[in-house]
């Protein structure tokens, strides 16, 4: 058997790995990416707190469908975003991208 | 060990390693790939965890349609930093230093908690995991407001989307 530990460890190494790309990557889609990372990590605790909780009320389950269905709203403005950007400014590195910036 | 610890190690060492290409490659198309190694792996652990609907639906839409998505927004948006500009910031220690931070932060508070290295309870027979969840998502005692909360917004994603990508001229 598989202690719960197990799990709660990898996700918090894949989180970790995710928040390393939102820091440190100067393209936006590949900052995109690493909140991608983060989002799994997340809804694999989900299901494991699901698995050794109580199977019965499945509360982990449908809080990571509700993550699925955000995360994919999240990609989809996000990109569209990038891509408006992009044609506007011909970048995609966030720290060019300072027009709010005093 | 068990077969199953063998199963979650490997998959578990295949998942980390292709994230930490996702935010260390160069080329902006091969971290797409390895995202999708990436979720495949966590799919892999979804069925260890006894949840065949999550790895079905985490194989439909995130490698089937948002993955693929990335990899749209990279071919549409690649004329620059393909070459040898620098792919990270220059304080890139700093978010390493962050990163490692929070994982050793959340492995100390974890370990501190009663039920950190408990084992899962039997499954028990004839339990019907994804049948009781679709009676639980449409189910008005239950969770169906944000199941249809995420419908709304998922509209208006799309509807987001298209307006802020529209080309105007």
């Amino acid at each position: 058997m598989i202690p719960l530990s197990w799990y709660l460890i990898l996700a918090a190494a894949l989180f970790g790995i995710g928040l390393f790309g939102v820091l440190v990557r100067r393209n936006a889609v590949a900052i995109l990416l690493g909140v991608e990372l983060m989002l799994n990590a997340v809804n694999i605790n989900l299901v494991a707190f699901w698995r050794y909780g109580d199977l019965a009320t499945m509360a982990g389950q449908v809080f990571a469908t509700i993550v699925f269905a955000v995360a994919a709203a999240e990609v989809s403005v996000g990109l569209a975003l990038v891509i408006s950007v992009y044609r506007r400014r011909n970048t995609v590195v966030a720290d060019e991208l300072d027009l709010l910036k005093w | 060990m068990t077969g199953e610890q063998i199963i979650f190690l490997v998959v578990a060492l295949f998942t980390l390693g292709s994230a930490l290409m996702v935010v260390t490659t160069r080329n902006l198309i091969h971290a797409a790939l390895w995202l999708v190694s990436t979720l495949f792996g966590v799919a892999v652990i979804y069925t260890l965890l006894n949840a065949g609907f999550m790895a079905v639906v985490q194989v439909v839409v995130y490698i089937g349609a948002i993955a693929i998505l990335f990899i749209f927004a990279v071919m549409l948006t690649r004329k620059d930093l393909r070459d040898n500009t620098p792919q990270t910031n220059k304080n890139w220690w700093a978010g390493a230093l962050i990163a490692v931070l929070t994982f050793a932060g959340l492995v100390f508070t974890l370990q501190g908690w009663s039920g950190f290295s408990k084992t899962a309870p039997a499954v028990p027979s004839g339990f019907d995991a994804i049948s009781q969840l679709g009676e639980q998502l449409t189910s008005p005692n239950a969770y169906v407001l944000p199941f249809e909360v995420a419908s709304v917004l998922l509209l208006a994603a799309l509807v987001g989307a298209v307006y802020v990508a529209f080309n105007k001229k």
